[in-house]
This record gives C-alpha cells, sequence and structure tokens, in this order.
C-alpha cells in the first residue's frame, strides 16, 4: 500500500492545483496558479537547503542529465546541485553545436541519453526551439536552461522568486528590463512570468535592440489570435531616464561584445552612457527598488559598479535563490515521470 | 511504366481551357500525343480508351515554373523519377528543374545529362535551367548562349539571389537576345543572411533571427530597374511581399518584359505556422483536423522566402486574381526527414508541394477570391507565357482591373500549338489533367510520391484532388475511383 | 458507499485529553519535548495537545508542521506529483524528546517518512508517535506510543478523521464501499 493510497483513504483533500506539465520549456503558457504553485515548492526547497546537511531523498534513483551546448558555470552548476539536493544522480555532458559537421543530431543525441536512463534532461542551446524538439523525441521531460534567444524559464522563475521575497506582490509594481532586450532569452521569459504576475514591465534599450513588433502598435498576423499567441501587455521606452522613474525594480542585462562589432551598437562608451544603471539612475527610480541581473555581469558596462553590489543589488540572492528555484522545477516534472 | 499511348476519349467532363478562354461541357479526342477534337456527341473516330468524367473537370496539364528535382548529386531527396511522379500526382505534365543540384547544372554537358535522364526515368515533362553563374557562385557569368542552345529554358541561380548587380545585369542583357528568362530568387542576402523566420512578430516572439520584407523588396527593385535598363526578360521568383507588387505592378504599367510567380504556400500560410499549426487570416483559410495547444518551432514551416504576414498573404492573392503575377509555381523543395528533425534555424528550407499545390490553390476559387478558369490560366497559360511557350502572341486580355491593359510586348513567340504548352486547342500535346474540384482528403505525406514528405499541410483536409494526369497520350497518374474503360480495337 | 461515525466530537477531546495526560506521564513531565505534527491534520491535532499540555502543566510546548512529501517512498507511483508545503520547526531539534503527531496509523509508510525527515533535521533524544487513531495494517515495523483508539478495519474500508481546524467539525468516520467495489 502507497503512501498515496494511504493518504487517499485517510481522505487527505487534494492537495492543491496538480502539476501536469512534463517539460519546462518557457513561462509563456503557465498559468498564475501554476507559477504559484513553482514558487511555492522552490520555498520548500529553499528550507532544505538553509539545513545543516541540505539533501532530501526525494529523487533517489533518478537520473537528471545536463546536455549543454553552450558554455556556462552558473546555470550549470546550479542545476547539478539541484539534482544531488534532492539526491538523484546527475550526468552532464556538454556537446558541440553545429550546423556544419554531420555529427550526432540534436535528437539523436537525446534519444541516446533517453535510452541509457535519463528521466529528466536539462538542455542548453544556441537554436531556438532546441528543447521542443528534444522534449518531442523522446520520453523523458525537458527542462529548458537557455535555448536561443527564445527562453530561460528557470532564470525567470527564479527572478519572480527574488522580487517576491522582496516586494510580496507582484501586481501593479513597476519593473524595468534595460539593455539587449531583443537577443534576450532572459527578458522574453522574465516578460511572461511577470505580466502574468500583474507586474508593469517596461523594456529600455538601444533602439536597434529593442522588439518593436511586440508593442501595441504591432499585432499578431491573426485578427483571431490562438491564445497562446497573444502579445504580453508590454512597453517599450528608448530613455532609459525615462524609463525608470518610478519603477520598483531595474533588471539589467548583460551586454554581449559582439553587439558592437556588428554594428547593432555604436560604441560601448555610448552604451553606457546611455543605459548604464548608475547610483543616479536608479535614485529616480522609488527608493529601495531593487536592482536585478541575470549574471554574469560586466561591471562598468551594463551596470555601473558602485551600485552592482550596493545594498538595493540583489544579484547575490538571485543566484542562491537560482538552486531551490531548480530543485522545484526538478521535483515537479519528475512527478509526470510515473513508472508505477 | 508508360502505358500505350493509342487514343483516348474523355467524356462527360467540364472543359476548361483559359487559353481558348472556354469553359463549359465538351469531351475531348486524344490521338497520337495530341488533342484531335473537341465537342460534344459523336466523336470523328473510335477511341481505345474511354475515360468517364462525369461531374469533373478536364483542362489543359499544368506547367510548373519552378521545382527541384534533386538530381545530380542528392538523390536522397529526390530523383527525376520520383519528382516527376510527384508532379504527375499533382496535375502537372510540365515541370522546369531548377539547377542547384550537385553539381549545378552550369554547363553543357550537365543540361545535357539532364535532359537525357528525364528522357529515361521522367513521367511528365521536364524542362531544365541552367546556372546564371558558374557554380552559383555569383562571381562569374555561366556561357548563357551555349547553355540556352543545349536546351535550358531559362537562367536561375535559385536558392540564392544572383548579388552582383553586374553580373545580373550582364545576364538580363543575354536574356534579351537568348528570348530567354532570367529567374532571380529576390533576397538581399546581406539583409536575410541567418535569418529563418519572416522578420516580425512571429520572429520576435521565438527568438528567431529574421529576413525581413526589405531584402526582397531591394531586390526586386534592382532587378526591374536593370530590366528597364537592358530590356531584359526578367521573371521574380517565389514573390512573397505586397511590398515586392508595387514594384512589379510600375514595371508592367511601363512594359517592361517582367513577369512573376507565388508559390500556394505563400498564398495561404502566414508567418503564425512556423510556431505551431493552424492559423487564421479572416478565420481559418483551410481546414485543419486538430488546433495546436502551445507554442512549438515546426520546421515543416521553415522555407526561403519565408511565410509572412496576413497582409502580404491578401496582397499576393489580390495580385494573382489580377494577373499582376502570372504564375502559380509550387518551388517543389523536397529533403530528407534528418534534414527538418532538427533545430529550426538549422533546418533546412523547403516545402515538398507538388502533390498539394492544386488542392491548396483551389481553396482560393472555394473562398470565392478566384473563379476556376483564373485559376487554371495561372497554372497553365501564364507558366507557358513566362517561358515563352504560350499557344499565341497575347489575343487574349492578360489580366483583370487595373492590370487589363497590361498586354505588353510579346511575352511569347509565336509557336504553333504542337510546341505550345498550357493549352488543348487542337493539335496541341495531349497534356491533361482531369480533376474533382470538390472531393476532400487529407493531406497524408507519408504517401507521396515524392521523396520529399516535408510539408507545413500534414493533416489538413483539402478540398480538390487530381484525378488524373495525361501526358503526350499517356496516362501518367490515374486515380483508383477513375473510371478507364478500353473499348473494342478501332477499326 | 456507506458511512458510520464512530468518533463525534466528544469522543475526539477525550480522546486527545487522555493522550495529553499519558505524554506527560511517560516522560516524566513537559521538559524537552517538541510536537510535530504531520501535514495535514497531524498539525492541529499538535497544536491541540502542546495547547492542552502546556495549559495543565504551565508551560510553553514547541510545536512544529512537518511536510513528508519529499521523504515519501512511493514518489515514482503516484499519479500527480504531491504539493510541497513547509515543514516549519521553530527550535532545533537536536536533544529534544519529539512527539510525531498524525491523525491515522495505517500501514505505517508516513511516520517512515516523518522520521527520516525528523533525522534530516538533526539528532533528537527520543521521537514518539501519537496518533488519534490506529487502524491497523501495518506493512512496516512501526508502533504507537499513544493512541486515541484502536478501529478495526478491512483494507477496503476507509477511515476519516474530520477536525475543526481543517474540515469544520471535529469527527470520525468509516467508510465502507458496496459490496464488489475495491
Amino acid at each position: 500500500m502507497t503512501i498515496s493510497k494511504e493518504l487517499e483513504r485517510q481522505g487527505t483533500p487534494a492537495a492543491g492545483p496538480a502539476w501536469r506539465r512534463r517539460h519546462v520549456l518557457d513561462l509563456d503558457d503557465f498559468t498564475a496558479e501554476e507559477l504559484e504553485l513553482a514558487l511555492q515548492t522552490a520555498a520548500a526547497m529553499a528550507q532544505v537547503l538553509r539545513r545543516e546537511i541540505p539533501r532530501v531523498p526525494t529523487l533517489r534513483g533518478r537520473t537528471i542529465v545536463t546536455l549543454f551546448y553552450e558554455a556556462s558555470t552558473r546555470t550549470r552548476v546550479a542545476f547539478e546541485l539541484a539534482a544531488k539536493a534532492l539526491s538523484a544522480d546527475v550526468v552532464s555532458v556538454t556537446a558541440q553545436a553545429s550546423s556544419v559537421s554531420k555529427g550526432e543530431s540534436l535528437v539523436d543525441t537525446a534519444r541516446t541519453l533517453r535510452a541509457t536512463g535519463a528521466d529528466i534532461i536539462v538542455i542548453r542551446h544556441p537554436s531556438a526551439g532546441a528543447p521542443y524538439l528534444v522534449a518531442e523525441h523522446q520520453e523523458a521531460s525537458v527542462i529548458n536552461a537557455g535555448d536561443g534567444w527564445h527562453a530561460h524559464p528557470s532564470q525567470a522563475l527564479l527572478d519572480l522568486y527574488t522580487l517576491r521575497q522582496h516586494l510580496q506582490e507582484l501586481r501593479g509594481r513597476k519593473v524595468v528590463i534595460v539593455g539587449d532586450i531583443l537577443h534576450s532569452r532572459v527578458a522574453r521569459s522574465n516578460v511572461w512570468g511577470l505580466t502574468r504576475a500583474g507586474a508593469r514591465v517596461v523594456l529600455c534599450g538601444p533602439p536597434t535592440l529593442l522588439p518593436w513588433d511586440l508593442t501595441a502598435g504591432a499585432t499578431p498576423s491573426s485578427s483571431q489570435p490562438l491564445d497562446w499567441m497573444r502579445l504580453p501587455p508590454v512597453e517599450v521606452e528608448p530613455d532609459l531616464d525615462r524609463a525608470v522613474e518610478e519603477a520598483d525594480v531595474v533588471m539589467a542585462l548583460r551586454l554581449q561584445g559582439e553587439r558592437q562589432q556588428t554594428g547593432l551598437i555604436t560604441s560601448i562608451a555610448d552604451y553606457i552612457k546611455h543605459y548604464q544603471i548608475t547610483a543616479a539612475r536608479l535614485a529616480r527610480a522609488k527608493p529601495g527598488a531593487l536592482l536585478m541581473h541575470p549574471g554574469p555581469m560586466n561591471e562598468g558596462i551594463e551596470v555601473a559598479p558602485e551600485v552592482a553590489r550596493g545594498p538595493q543589488s540583489v544579484v547575490d540572492e538571485q543566484v542562491a535563490n537560482g538552486v531551490a528555484v531548480r530543485m522545484a522545477l526538478l521535483y515537479l516534472v519528475a512527478g509526470t515521470q510515473t513508472r508505477g | 511504366m508508360k502505358t500505350p499511348s493509342g487514343s483516348t476519349l474523355i467524356v462527360g467532363g467540364r472543359f476548361v481551357d483559359p487559353s481558348q478562354g472556354f469553359d463549359g461541357p465538351a469531351d475531348l479526342l486524344l490521338a497520337d500525343g495530341a488533342v484531335a477534337w473537341r465537342g460534344q456527341g459523336q466523336p470523328p473516330q473510335r477511341a481505345e480508351r474511354v475515360i468517364e468524367a462525369t461531374g469533373l473537370v478536364i483542362a489543359p496539364g499544368f506547367v510548373d515554373l519552378h521545382c527541384h528535382l534533386r538530381e545530380p548529386g542528392q538523390e536522397e531527396k529526390e530523383t527525376i523519377a520520383s519528382g516527376t511522379l510527384a508532379a504527375a500526382r499533382g496535375g502537372f505534365t510540365t515541370v522546369c528543374a531548377m539547377p542547384n543540384t550537385a553539381p549545378p547544372v552550369d554547363s553543357r554537358a550537365l543540361v545535357e545529362w539532364v535532359r537525357e535522364r528525364a528522357r529515361a526515368t521522367a513521367a511528365v515533362g521536364v524542362l531544365p535551367f541552367a546556372c546564371v553563374t558558374v557554380g552559383r557562385r555569383g562571381r562569374e557569368l555561366a556561357d548563357l548562349p551555349d547553355l540556352a542552345d543545349a536546351g535550358a529554358v531559362g537562367f536561375s541561380d535559385d536558392g540564392d539571389c544572383v548579388a552582383s548587380s553586374r553580373l545580373m545585369r550582364s545576364a538580363l542583357e543575354y536574356s534579351r537576345h537568348l528570348l530567354l528568362p532570367v529567374i532571380d530568387h529576390c533576397e538581399d542576402p546581406e539583409l536575410a543572411a541567418g535569418g529563418s523566420a519572416n522578420e516580425g512578430y512571429v520572429a520576435t516572439r521565438l527568438g528567431l533571427r529574421g529576413r525581413p520584407a526589405a531584402a526582397e523588396e531591394a531586390i526586386v527593385a534592382r532587378d526591374i530597374a536593370l530590366a528597364r535598363l537592358t530590356g531584359g526578360r526578367l521573371h521574380l521568383a517565389h514573390l512573397s511581399t505586397a511590398a515586392a507588387l508595387d514594384h512589379l505592378l510600375r514595371a508592367k504599367e511601363a512594359g517592361l518584359r517582367v513577369t512573376a510567380e507565388v508559390t500556394p504556400h505563400h498564398l495561404t500560410l502566414n508567418e503564425e505556422r512556423c510556431c505551431g499549426w493552424g492559423w487564421g487570416t479572416e478565420e481559418r483559410f483551410l481546414k485543419v483536423s486538430r488546433l495546436p495547444s502551445s507554442v512549438s518551432f515546426d520546421t515543416s514551416a521553415r522555407v526561403n522566402p519565408p511565410l509572412r504576414t496576413t497582409a502580404d498573404v491578401k496582397a499576393l492573392r489580390r495580385a494573382l486574381a489580377e494577373g499582376l503575377i502570372d504564375a502559380i509555381a509550387t518551388d517543389h523543395a523536397p529533403h530528407a526527414i534528418p534534414d527538418k528533425l532538427c533545430e529550426f534555424d538549422a533546418a533546412a528550407p523547403g516545402i515538398s508541394g507538388l502533390e498539394t499545390a492544386f488542392g491548396v490553390s483551389l481553396a482560393l476559387v472555394h473562398r470565392g477570391e478566384l473563379d476556376l478558369s483564373t485559376l487554371i490560366a495561372r497554372l497553365t497559360l501564364g507558366p507557358a507565357r513566362v517561358l515563352g511557350r504560350g499557344p499565341h502572341p497575347n489575343p487574349l486580355p492578360v489580366g483583370e482591373g487595373r492590370v487589363r491593359a497590361l498586354a505588353g510586348p510579346a511575352l511569347s513567340l509565336p509557336k504553333g500549338p504542337a510546341q505550345a504548352l498550357g493549352t488543348l486547342m487542337v493539335g496541341a500535346a495531349a497534356d491533361v489533367v482531369i480533376f474533382d474540384p470538390d472531393e476532400e482528403w487529407v493531406v497524408e505525406p507519408e504517401g507521396f510520391a515524392s521523396k520529399g514528405k516535408n510539408t507545413p499541410y500534414a493533416g489538413y483536409i483539402l478540398k480538390g484532388r487530381v484525378l488524373a494526369t495525361i501526358v503526350g497520350g499517356r496516362l501518367a497518374y490515374a486515380a483508383e475511383r477513375l473510371k478507364v474503360t478500353a473499348t473494342a480495337k478501332a477499326k | 458507499m456507506s458511512e458510520t461515525i464512530l468518533m463525534g466530537p466528544a469522543d475526539v477531546r477525550r480522546a486527545l485529553t487522555r493522550i495529553a495526560h499519558e505524554i506527560v506521564e511517560r516522560n516524566g513531565g513537559c521538559e524537552g519535548l517538541l510536537f510535530v505534527g504531520m501535514r495535514t491534520r497531524g498539525a492541529p491535532l499538535a497544536t491541540r495537545l502542546a495547547s492542552e499540555i502546556g495549559a495543565f502543566e504551565g508551560a510553553q510546548i514547541p510545536i512544529g508542521a512537518l511536510d513528508i512529501s519529499l521523504y515519501r517512498d512511493d514518489i515514482h507511483h503516484l499519479q500527480v506529483q504531491p504539493v510541497v508545503h513547509s515543514t516549519d520547526i521553530p527550535v532545533d531539534v537536536a536533544d529534544r524528546r519529539v512527539v510525531l503527531v498524525d491523525d491515522v496509523l495505517f500501514t505505517g509508510r508516513s511516520a517512515r517518512a516523518a522520521l527520516d525527515a525528523i533525522m534530516d533535521l538533526g539528532r533528537p533524544l527520543s521521537i514518539q508517535l501519537a496518533v488519534l487513531v490506529d487502524r491497523g495494517h501495518r506493512e512496516l515495523p512501526i508502533r504507537p506510543d499513544y493512541v486515541g483508539r484502536n478501529i478495526p478495519t478491512t483494507r477496503s474500508q476507509q477511515v476519516q478523521v474530520r477536525l475543526l481546524e481543517v474540515d469544520g467539525r471535529d469527527e470520525v468516520a468509516l467508510i465502507t464501499p458496496p459490496e464488489g467495489q475495491p
């Protein structure tokens, strides 16, 4: 007799909304309840991490494979620690993504991993949509750790989690995301998560790096878009000083070096002048406004050194919360991989 | 494989031949590979075979200006044999083969190779295009006169644009004298580089690099300017944007020798098809059997030029109806499964379209945007004229409305009926298609004759189906339900 | 489905009062006690026991709530992943005499999970188990130290404890499925 049947017979009420997602690919179609459940679970996991021995036996016997086609220290380590804290077995695979060389295809690689026992595949890949392909063609659960410019759901969740710790209620709060929005999966997933949580999102950056298609002026082609094709309600404001006024949160994004090389921004100096988060700019936001950054930070570029780790910065908390949030995702998704 | 030619009588159908301005009940007698008689009642001679066509439509076999048969060198994707079988099932009796094979068709020897291969293995007529530049590398002009002499019916570096304006100019100058079109794939390589979807809302949402509409418009404008400069013969391949149409209209108004084609997919799908099934302009244009529930990255919708916005789709339909766009061409681009079973930006662009082209295009007729006769014209007479193989020098109006007056300098050389394409006037080659305009069927790529199963229409319910294709009097394809009876031997 | 109420509000109250006194007697007072209720219904029961003891002994007894979701042995076999709630234990378990409290003791697996959970938090002096109802059918060598009532049952029957704090009333119901149904 398993515990579940035992609880059933004892008449414990259904424990809240059920998690039915086999994969975590993007936050775009998460309901408010699902976000809530993920954050609540993360809180429980954070408790576990505060113990002297930060470990529970929950995912013992499960195998989690991190399949990273892009270099990453913090995300990969966070997933590995999360898996270990849940007593799962972790295998890390570094792979080469190349459209030119005819190595093993992504689908073949994923199928092989599944065949050798992976229950969950955590994948980071430079091509948008790669995790969707992996999810569609084999049975393991897939968690997207970043696919090209498209999505980074675990980052957005840990950002939401961090914000909730400080602000409790996100409805109506003004969150400004600054930087290279066009190429940012962090920005996209945060847009979905934050707007779903009821926050007001303003996107700010150089005009060449802003997604003008997403603003109210543009609409999806169809006059009756299907629900998941809806536009997230965001505002776009190219002037940073205007954008940060009365903001509750300022989130700075990393600037990639090649944006200047490919002519998308004029110069780093120019970027700093117009888009760096300085103490002065932060002062235009609400008092005590939070400063966030998904990392790794280019101190002196996106963020001025004096505010990067200043009293308003929650950057280190974001990193710490990353393990708890990922534990939550692994736990929730593992539940859909039943064997009984 | 080839059924005996003999003589065939097609009775009881509705005969539609835009080249003769005919649309009405009529029977057709085919003999010795040509059209012998059209009328009603008793035919002048006994036929060896009778095809019962009650409730069906009979028309000239379709002519595809643009398809990729992948031979030589890419036989895993398609061969001339499998591709022409697919063409026959789609109602096409002549197809033009693009030269971006491996090696590309840039020399006399290769043109001759393709023609010979087609003679030996093709189920329908194959006309070869040859490259504009050597190796399609865009650096030096291929020997265009020699290629024409070998049998090429036009020149294209399709797959790529002719990026060098200097070379494009020279090619158009040659085209003027060779009387053969230069077909350009209009996408500025620098603007479109690395992109996999239309630059717009869907690309932004999915995080894909975009290919802007301006990339097409820029090259269309350039090519038209060069056509004006040289008096050359320009054909614009697979137009996909409303912006290009403005330039095209002005070119035709000015009497330039410019023509254009559009694909069935650019007429019926928009960019949203990339992120899942089904879509809608005003409402879902084609019937689908299930609806998507969340975002996906559907490589079957990955094509160059990309699927664009609803506004573009609507403008293309209008232009097609008016005759501003001369022809529907499939851009049949078959790929092997691994080429599409990968990340969206790594997927090979292209749709295997020969077998769905007609059913998809017929949706425009069912929706009242186009009448049947006009649709057939865009699949027969229009392409024939682009190739300079129309039955006569434009005695019939080319289009309607604002395009009506654009008869322009003759696009067609005077050709007797025997050498003409896209017509079933008496004496013309017996290239016939018989179809049921109302039969509904579900697109199942596994059942395609083409090796390429890559289509965004998988699972769609199309209304209108080809039941028979006759090439030179021989049945190249016949559906099971077609009633063909052999009569007693003719005296 | 037929339902019989085996214990009403008064029965529940008396059982808890007796257990409370037994706990104090067996532990020679309430020094070092820590009550940990197993979510969901063990938690209000723990609170009641601790308050009652606190009242007649005149002491403040620490109370905690434990979520065992992360320690279940059947995580691979569930249709739906249980929602993880927080574990709130306000003091260190080290050197404490922990009294685990649950509403119904059945196979013993929940109790086993709770033991693992407590052990991961620290090294208590002892762990004792108090349950309102013991319905038999143990599958593990777990025995309760304090029992409100023993209710013999068949495997197919269900015992439902309802509490004021969760369900709006105090009662214990025995539910019997119709003949031939599991």
